[in-house]
């Protein structure tokens, strides 16, 4: 957590009070509440009133899907098609499967190229197509994975001709590349805190005023009466304080990590010629390097990496900690054994050039285990 | 050494993997996902593929300090394993689960992986000892002893593994486990075949075999004395579940002699017809010294927790003859003979093999 939205926390965390509450105690909380409201739109071209503070990333992102669709197809009944892509994190992927499986939803999924990127022209044939009954359309502003960012203007803009919502998440993006809600043009974005230097659990789902939501969380209908629960005032006031700190940083970071990045996709080419670089060359966030390592395992070089202390990540695990395939490398049209033999590196404020020199010290005896280790009768 | 923990979830490997760390290993935790749909706490039976298990084994890592994954073995647990012990019950034998695993997938597949990842040894929580003679020797704890199982790993095998446990009781694994901090300490024991939840071997079977009705045949007279629903449910020795139509002319209790896949026949007869004085089994491993060229005189084991009896063994290429002193009951096709060498500090296993007949 960043040092300066860690202080505000504790300098919160020690004031009582609830928000809601009319007292002199809560009509202080509700202020610090209001002030990081306004914080939080100001530095994402927002109007306070379109912040919805929530439980983090998971529950923006669930918040939008369903809320939106729930609300779109009440008003119509017929309105019951979600159209997002292939490439989406699991908390829209399974947001958008559980309407499938439970609302009667229909999907359209959008598929991407080779480098993980979304064609505007994909869409824009969707809602020809269905514009009458997509009640969501939902894609994210760049891939956690892969790290390719999407031409989000364009899809949105062509969501906005046919006047269907247009959800984004967020998450990655803000404080790695320019993000501005009103000129995105989209109707809802998720953002949260803990990939900012905020604390975890709390994030926000900027939600245009004219985009009708159905609450997941009934109750005393705090934020906007889309969310209801007590507010976290020091989660929120940290919150504020770290999305400013990421957004008005932004340049200057990227052109840093972008550069220091840069450097590691080239050493690792060298160390490792017949390496596969995933994503969009050009149009990816600064932090994020992505390869196939044929002939490897991801999860063998990850263990051979940590012991070296270097901290890597495959794609994701299933509930049993076993290492899956990316269904991201996949819909990217890698085969399986490429999905598994994928790594991410991901830089940060804290990566230093020493950091690249450690890992392209130890690749290639990793690579080569990892190798020797996949030769035998593949474990699956 | 660089030394790879299996940690099952379990109290005895969480202590094996402290006790590596405690002895300078450098040790990482690998957990075996060996279910191929890990379910969320499984009630009754405790096996080793549950999601609970999984995180145990996490939990046990993170007090120990050592790194830990998650390796999934579950296609090869599945052919080497699970479809293996199905063929075998089919073909009219009665396989031991554990022993293959140990013997396709701890000690091998893992191993493997293991020594092609730079690690040195697999360390786990069995219950036998395993000193710097190399030999494999029963646990102090026999309850517990687990030599059994692991007496069909090679001298290859044996020479990348480590067994912390076997200088221990269970009693003292579990003390030391709760001294350590480990939440595993009172974790109940697993008893059943840990791809077996409810615990109902016939059911499984029905469920992968179909089934197939046929005769119980006594063995004296040839009578057709009941049926069954598949010979494969019956074991060399079971008396119970027999659900005969007639009672034997002489009254007495009568036991599943011998199962007959072609024909679908399950023979029985009385207690005496199952005695076995002369055993034969395939593809001995011979890890106790230098294979002999003379029979030898031992003690033989013929299950899991069965008697030890005295034997003289013989070895003939692929074949291994045991001739026991005092004839057994219920020796089933498909275990395995284990012969050890009685001593002192702790019986000595000197090999093993499978058992035809």
């Amino acid at each position: 957590m960043l040092d300066e939205a860690l202080e505000a926390y504790v300098a919160t965390a020690r004031e009582v009070g609830n928000a809601s509450s009319l007292h002199a105690a809560g009509r202080r909380a509700r202020r610090r509440v209001e002030e990081s409201r306004e914080q939080v739109a100001a530095v994402l071209g927002a109007r306070p009133s379109e912040v919805i503070f929530t439980g983090g990333g998971t529950e923006s992102d669930n918040l939008a899907v369903k809320g939106i669709f729930w609300a779109r197809r009440a008003a119509k009944p017929d309105r019951r098609r979600v159209v997002s892509s292939a490439v989406e994190h699991h908390a829209v992927l399974d947001a958008v499967d559980w309407l499938a499986q439970h609302e009667g939803a229909e999907v359209g999924w959008l598929p991407v190229d080779a480098s993980g990127r979304l064609d505007p022209q994909a869409l824009r044939a969707e809602l020809a197509a269905h514009a009458d009954q997509v009640a969501v359309v939902t894609a994210m502003w760049a891939n956690n994975e892969v790290g390719t960012v999407q031409p989000v203007v364009e899809l949105a803009a062509v969501a906005a001709e046919h006047g269907v919502p247009f959800h984004t998440d967020a998450i990655q993006a803000v404080g790695q590349v320019p993000v501005d809600f009103a000129a995105s043009g989209v109707a809802a974005l998720t953002v949260t805190g803990h990939k900012l230097g905020g604390p975890t659990g709390v994030g926000a789902l900027l939600l245009a005023r004219d985009v009708p939501a159905t609450p997941l969380l009934h109750g005393g209908g705090q934020e906007r009466d889309v969310r209801s629960g007590t507010l976290d005032t020091a989660g929120i006031v940290a919150f504020a304080v770290a999305v400013e700190a990421a957004v008005k940083g932004q340049q200057e970071y990227a052109a840093r990590v972008a550069a220091l990045r840069d450097d590691l996709i080239e050493r690792v080419r060298q160390a490792v010629p017949e390496v596969i670089y995933n994503g969009d060359p050009t149009d990816r966030l600064p932090g994020n390097a992505h390869f196939s390592f044929p002939g490897c395992e991801g999860d063998a070089l990850l263990l051979l990496l940590d012991a070296q202390g270097i901290a890597c990540s495959t794609g994701s695990a299933c509930s049993a900690g076993v290492a899956q395939p990316s269904h991201v490398l996949l819909a990217m049209g890698a085969d399986d054994d490429r999905a598994r033999s994928s790594l991410r590196f991901t830089l940060g404020h804290t990566s230093t050039q020493a950091d690249i020199d450690a890992l392209i010290a130890a690749l290639p005896a990793a690579v080569d285990r990892a190798r020797r280790a996949a030769a035998l009768r593949t474990p699956r | 050494m660089r030394v790879l923990a299996a940690m099952s979830g379990g109290v005895d490997s969480a202590v094996a993997a402290a006790r590596a760390v405690a002895a300078g290993h450098d040790v990482t935790g690998v957990h075996l996902a060996l279910a191929r749909n890990p379910q969320t706490y499984r009630t009754g039976a405790r096996g080793c593929c549950t999601l609970e298990d999984s995180r145990d084994a996490r939990r046990a890592a993170d007090v120990i300090g050592i790194p830990f994954y998650v390796w999934d073995m579950a296609d090869r647990f599945h052919e080497d394993v699970v479809d293996d012990f199905v063929a075998e019950y089919a073909a009219g034998r009665t396989p031991n689960p554990c022993l293959r695993c140990n013997e396709k997938i701890k000690f091998a597949a893992v191993l493997d992986r293991a020594v092609a990842l730079g690690f040195d040894a697999v360390v786990t929580g069995h219950h036998a000892r395993l000193g710097a003679d190399g030999l494999l020797r029963r646990s102090v704890d026999l309850a517990k002893d687990q030599s059994y199982v692991l007496a069909v790993l090679t001298r290859e095998q044996l020479d990348r593994s480590i067994f912390p446990l076997g200088d221990s009781t269970k009693a003292q694994v579990r003390a030391e486990a709760a001294d350590r901090g480990l939440a595993v300490a009172d974790k109940p024991d697993s008893h059943d075949i840990c791809f077996i939840a409810d615990g109902d071997t016939r059911g499984f079977l029905a469920g992968r075999l179909g089934e197939a009705p046929g005769d119980v045949v006594d063995a004296s007279t040839g009578a057709v004395v009941g049926s069954h629903s598949g010979a494969y449910a019956y074991t060399v020795g079971q008396r119970r579940g027999l659900h005969l139509d007639r009672p034997a002319a002489d009254g007495r209790p009568r036991y599943v002699l011998s199962i007959t896949p072609k024909t679908n026949t399950v023979t029985v007869g009385p207690a005496e017809a199952l005695e076995v004085s002369d055993v034969h089994a395939l593809r001995p491993v011979w890890t106790g010294g230098a294979r002999p060229d003379a029979p030898v005189e031992c003690e033989v084991q013929l299950r899991a927790h069965g008697d030890v009896v005295p034997a003289t063994v013989a070895l003939d290429g692929d074949r291994l003859h045991a001739e026991l002193r005092r004839p057994v009951r219920g020796v089933a096709a498909g275990q395995a003979v284990v012969v050890y060498r009685p001593d002192p500090a702790g019986d000595v296993v000197l090999g093993s093999a499978t058992i035809t007949g």
